[in-house]
């Protein structure tokens, strides 16, 4: 059977903020699956969250948390690591903040190669604020920033952590709620900075003014446009126009920070006069 | 016929999104006057915890074992 969630929550907390449907509360469902999968007690753990809809998860969560400012928790999370380089440090974002006003922590964190892992729900709006677009809102959709539909493209947020040197970047989907798991279970043991995009429903921001009236119906949007990367393999550029590729994309092995930051430290100490 | 699941709903956090009703492969639940899931078809549930997977407010349990069903 499935490990119960509730062993893992702040219960004063329950019922939880998120609206119906939400799909915040499937991505927390399989962090918290993961970290138990991994056999990782909730104190070796450390959830950091900026601003958003996404970061309530660590009001929710009962592991260690905090929630930093609005675009920010990459740099809390790298400035605790570094001091605490033993503890799973994992950041929950959003769209909007782990793209648009965090995109450049996002994009420096990976270039370190600090081990840290992110999960960017990408719910492809600003949840918390009414429904602005961000920059995953797909072009053509609605938002209130966008009543004529949204005229620009979007990042390819899994390519864009891989150009700038992440070690582990995969996507999942709440639907795909198995595979995200088994995602996110990997990317926390991964030592390196580990990217997960969780394809997520905010059926109040963005659903309902993108003709997607219910929760479910942006799940089955989610089912009906993955495809596996084992899948898009033997698919041609016009078959997988629309949809977005899920799996994982890069795992590899390169040094990482806390560690050559570490060994730095010790040579510098056993230096004459170092101590 | 023996049930070898048991569901177990929390209607306090339950917000009557009704993704379980909508994507259980078995049909296993309808909704209440309030929306909220109920449990209409126990008797087909595999126990793929699928529900409890999905479940966005952590309102779903399921319980039981393959062992208890067998083993009658
Ligand atoms: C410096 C600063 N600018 C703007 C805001 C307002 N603000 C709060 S949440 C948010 C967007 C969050 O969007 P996203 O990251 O996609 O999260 P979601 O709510 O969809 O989970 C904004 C712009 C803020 N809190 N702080
Ligand atoms: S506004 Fe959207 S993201 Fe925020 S809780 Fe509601 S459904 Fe979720
Ligand atoms: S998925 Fe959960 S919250 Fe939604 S209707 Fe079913 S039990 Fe209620
Ligand atoms: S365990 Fe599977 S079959 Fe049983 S109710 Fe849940 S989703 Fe349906």
């Amino acid at each position: 059977m499935a490990v119960h969630v509730d062993r893992y929550l702040r219960l004063h907390k329950m019922p939880h903020i998120w609206c119906p449907g939400c799909g915040n509360g499937i991505v927390l469902g399989a962090l918290v699956r993961a970290v138990a999968e991994l056999g990782c007690s909730r104190d070796e753990v450390v959830v950091i969250t900026g601003i958003g809809c996404s970061a309530r998860t660590n009001a929710i969560i009962d592991f260690n948390t905090f929630q930093t400012t609005h675009g920010r928790a990459l740099s809390f999370a790298t400035g605790f690591k570094l001091a605490r380089p033993e503890m799973k440090v994992v950041v929950v974002t959003g769209d909007g903040d782990g793209l648009a006003i965090g995109g450049n922590h996002l994009i420096h964190s990976a270039r370190r190669n600090i081990d840290i892992t992110t999960i960017l729900i990408n719910n492809s709006i600003y949840g918390m604020t009414g429904g602005q677009h961000s920059p995953l809102t797909p072009a053509g959709s609605y938002a209130t920033t966008a009543p004529y539909g949204t005229l620009e493209p979007v990042f390819d947020a899994c390519r864009l952590v891989e150009g700038a040197g992440a070690t582990y970047v995969a996507r999942g989907t709440a639907y795909h709620v198995v595979l995200l798991q088994r995602l996110i279970a990997r990317a926390i043991s991964h030592k390196g900075f580990a990217f997960v995009e969780a394809v997520s429903q905010c059926p109040v921001g963005f659903g309902r003014r993108n003709k997607m009236r219910t929760p479910s119906e942006m799940m089955r949007w989610q089912k009906d446009h993955a495809v596996t990367v084992k899948a898009a393999a033997g698919m041609s550029r016009e078959q997988l126009r629309g949809k977005i590729l899920i799996g994982e994309f890069v795992n590899r092995n390169l040094p990482e920070l806390t560690e050559v930051y570490g060994r730095l430290i010790r040579e510098a100490q056993s230096r004459p006069g170092g101590e | 016929m023996l049930t070898r699941y048991s569901i177990e709903l929390n209607h306090a956090w339950c917000k009557a999104c009704r993704i379980c009703v909508d994507f259980c492969p078995k049909k296993v639940f309808g909704v209440n006057e309030s929306g909220r899931a109920v449990v209409v078809n126990i008797e087909k549930c595999v126990g793929c915890t699928l529900c409890e997977l999905w479940c966005p407010d952590f309102a779903i349990k399921v319980e039981g074992s393959e062992q208890s069903g067998e083993a009658s």
